[in-house]
């Protein structure tokens, strides 16, 4: 589904991601960890399409396609889907507004006609529960006064109704207490499926506990380090991040 | 000095002199003599003028705009009127700077109500007015003050008496239908103890060069509760220059929103005379397209302690369209526990627009709270990337920024039919106006 080769991307003249190397298929779940200012967001934000950033070599295919050509509505649209670190506030428009457009927008894409008003809000209000969250935020400017917390289940709120095929979500558990962090990994896992994959970029093991992974790499100085099984989160929480870099070095 | 006065316009004045209204009223008489003599000395302002520095207006000097002596027979385009008549509302209507009784709707109107043409109600010897009119402006304030003064032909008097709560807006509707016409007009707004009510201003000509040159006094008197909205939608190729001046009584309220879409170069002054408790709300939004010229100046006098004032204009400005803001907040210094916020947002979608801004606060008393704040950029590009990010595509993306930005000063109306016509003269104006309709 998703295939980095030999990524490289600056910002100005500044190296940032220094040769990734990720292969995702369908239905698998990814978590990276690493230290802070390794690039996990940068690769995130080259993924969805972000601008001022350059890829210098190597390249990303999903499906098949290459995906630095296509601009950032035509990968959401393809069904790429990022969860930001930091939700942006949307003054003025609504969450519900942007749903149903975005919605449509990837209908439109498949070539399919509009949502049906009534068959639409029936399928909001249910992820809506799903992520405990109060109707009211439906009607609310996107994220504008949300709580850390809530901006983060409205992202996978997004996610849920979207049903993209290639999940990343940047640390969407920083910040959660556990039972936001629960209701935020239910909601994930309702969407899990064998076509869907996941990468989740995040400090803390205990997502972990809640959304298990196929594959845990650590990324650091703009490499991936060391990657291995579920396993290797614990060890990186127990050791920290020196052990790995380190090991790097040595 | 030479004997050449400042402005054509003063010779011209003996023209129409006869012609208008109150001359048989020495008190009018005078008033009308000394704005004139005040015109004269200075003619129309100069950059050179503080007030006036962003704002370059010879064009109508160049131009010589003439009054009607006498009320239009102008066929009016009335399928195109009725885009800007307001259901549910008494309307006044004047029509190149008289009223119009054919197009005025006030049928009905409680008899302790007045809304009446202001000429006829001088002719007609209305002892009410002297006490009014020429009280909440000098002729002194700033010379389109004389030159109205001096010159108006007719206006709306509106009087809402004591304790009485008016069932329905009152919208004024200002119409030119003539090319190179001057419509100067002189309306008169009194709230009396007590009362409510809502006035609505539309300023609105046909497709031509014309100047339109107003001035609303406006009296708030103790505990009375007055919203204001002006609604300025001229032609392209017009000039506009109005002002609102405002005295609020003890613990009266004024609201006042100010929407400048039209003209070709337009100038706006609000000003607001605070009391001991009273409130003043001061809401604009200004969208400049092509070469637009909307300058937007508020004033707010607190005079006496615990008053309260809080300001938001926003302009978006496209093309080479300029904006200005000059705000300034005045706390004297028995003004105590004032409580006072002003801020001004511009967002500039084009590398040729400009907004010139400049909040000025002015405190001489101690213990109050006064805020302000400016800004003038671009749209946020995380807020872009963030649309984009959902699919919404680049254009899409920026349109809806701009709009919600925009429309925030637009749901801050609530009276319906007015709502909509403000969105419907926003969404004009944008370019994906289908779009941001199934949007709402
Ligand atoms: N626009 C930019 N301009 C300059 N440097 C940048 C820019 N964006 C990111 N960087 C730098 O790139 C590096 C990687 O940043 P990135 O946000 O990807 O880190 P991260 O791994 O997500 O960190 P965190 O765990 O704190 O979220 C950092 O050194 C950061 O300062
Ligand atoms: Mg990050």
């Amino acid at each position: 589904m998703l295939n980095i080769e030999n990524l490289h991307v600056s910002v100005g003249d500044k190296p940032i991601l220094k040769g990734i190397n990720l292969q995702v298929k369908p239905g698998e779940i990814h978590a990276i960890m690493g230290p802070n200012g390794s690039g996990k967001s940068t690769l995130s934000h080259v993924l969805s399409g972000k601008s001022g950033y350059t890829v210098t070599q190597g390249q990303v295919t999903y499906e098949g396609k290459d995906l630095t050509e296509m601009a950032p509505e035509i990968r959401a649209r393809e069904g790429v889907f990022l969860a930001f670190q930091y939700p942006v506030e949307i003054p003025g428009v609504s969450n519900i507004y942007l749903l149903k457009a975005a919605l449509n927008s990837i209908r439109k894409h498949q070539g399919l006609s509009e949502v049906d008003a009534m068959d639409f809000l029936t399928l909001i209000k249910e992820k809506v529960r799903l992520l405990e969250m109060d109707e009211k935020f439906l009607y609310r400017a996107v994220n504008e006064g949300f709580s850390g917390g809530e901006k983060k289940r409205n992202e996978i709120l997004q996610m849920a109704v979207l049903e993209p095929k290639l999940c990343i979500l940047d640390e969407t558990d920083s910040g959660l207490d556990i039972d936001a962090l629960k209701v935020v990994a239910e909601g994930v896992n309702s969407i899990r499926s064998p076509e869907r994959s996941f990468v989740m970029i995040t400090h803390y093991q205990r997502l972990l506990d809640y959304i298990k992974p196929d594959f845990v790499h650590v990324l650091a100085h703009g490499q991936i380090v060391k990657s291995g099984g579920p396993e290797l989160a614990l060890e990186l929480e127990e050791k920290g991040y020196s052990w790995v870099e380190n090991k790097q070095a040595a | 000095m030479t004997t050449q006065t400042a402005s054509r316009y003063t010779a011209e004045y003996s023209k129409i002199e006869t012609t208008l209204p109150g001359g048989s009223l020495p008190w009018l008489r005078a008033l009308r003599s000394d704005a004139l003599k005040q015109f004269s000395g200075c003619g129309f302002p100069s950059l050179r003028e503080e007030e006036w520095r962003y704002t370059n207006v010879s064009g109508i000097e160049k131009n010589l705009f003439e009054p009607r002596l006498e009320p239009s027979d102008n066929q009016i385009d009335k399928d195109w009127l009725e885009n800007y008549r307001l259901a549910d509302c008494w309307q006044i209507v004047l029509v190149d700077g008289y009223y119009s009784a054919e197009f005025s709707v006030l049928a009905g109107l409680p008899e302790n109500v007045t809304i009446k043409s202001l000429k006829e109600s001088l002719e007609a010897g209305d002892g009410q007015i002297e006490p009014y009119l020429g009280k909440a402006v000098g002729i002194d304030e700033h010379s389109f003050v004389a030159f109205n003064t001096a010159w108006f032909t007719d206006g709306a008097y509106i009087r809402i008496p004591a304790k009485t709560v008016l069932d329905k807006p009152v919208q004024l509707l200002h119409v030119v239908t003539d090319p190179n016409r001057l419509a100067a007009t002189r309306n008169l707004v009194i709230a009396e103890s007590m009362a409510q009510a809502q006035v609505i201003e539309t300023y609105v000509g046909v497709d031509q060069a014309y100047l339109s040159a107003a001035v609303t006094e406006v009296f708030v008197e103790p505990n009375a509760d007055l919203t204001m909205i002006k609604l300025q939608c001229e032609s392209e190729k017009a000039y506009h220059f109005g002002g609102t001046y405002v005295k609020q009584a003890r613990d009266a309220r004024f609201n006042h929103h100010n929407f400048a879409f039209g003209s070709l170069l337009a100038r706006s002054d609000i000003h607001s005379d605070l009391s001991h408790g009273s409130e003043c709300h001061l809401n604009g939004l200004y969208l400049g397209v092509k070469r637009q010229h909307l300058d937007n100046h508020t004033r707010i006098n607190h005079l006496e302690p615990y008053g309260i004032s809080r300001e938001l204009y926003k302009g978006v400005l496209d093309g080479r369209a300029r904006g200005v803001f000059q705000g300034r907040v005045v706390v004297a210094e028995d003004a105590q526990k004032t409580d006072s916020e002003m801020n001004n947002r511009n967002l500039l979608l084009s590398n040729d627009a400009e907004a010139d801004t400049k909040p000025q606060l002015e405190i001489y008393a101690d213990d109050v709270k006064c805020a302000h704040g400016v800004t003038v950029g671009q749209l946020d590009e995380k807020s872009v990337f963030y649309l984009q990010s959902r699919c919404v595509d680049e254009e899409t993306a920026r349109n809806m920024l701009t709009f919600a930005f925009a429309n925030e000063m637009v749901t801050k109306i609530t009276q319906k039919s007015l709502h909509d016509l403000v969105l419907a003269e926003v969404l004009k104006r944008f370019p994906q106006q289908g779009i941001m309709q199934d949007w709402l």
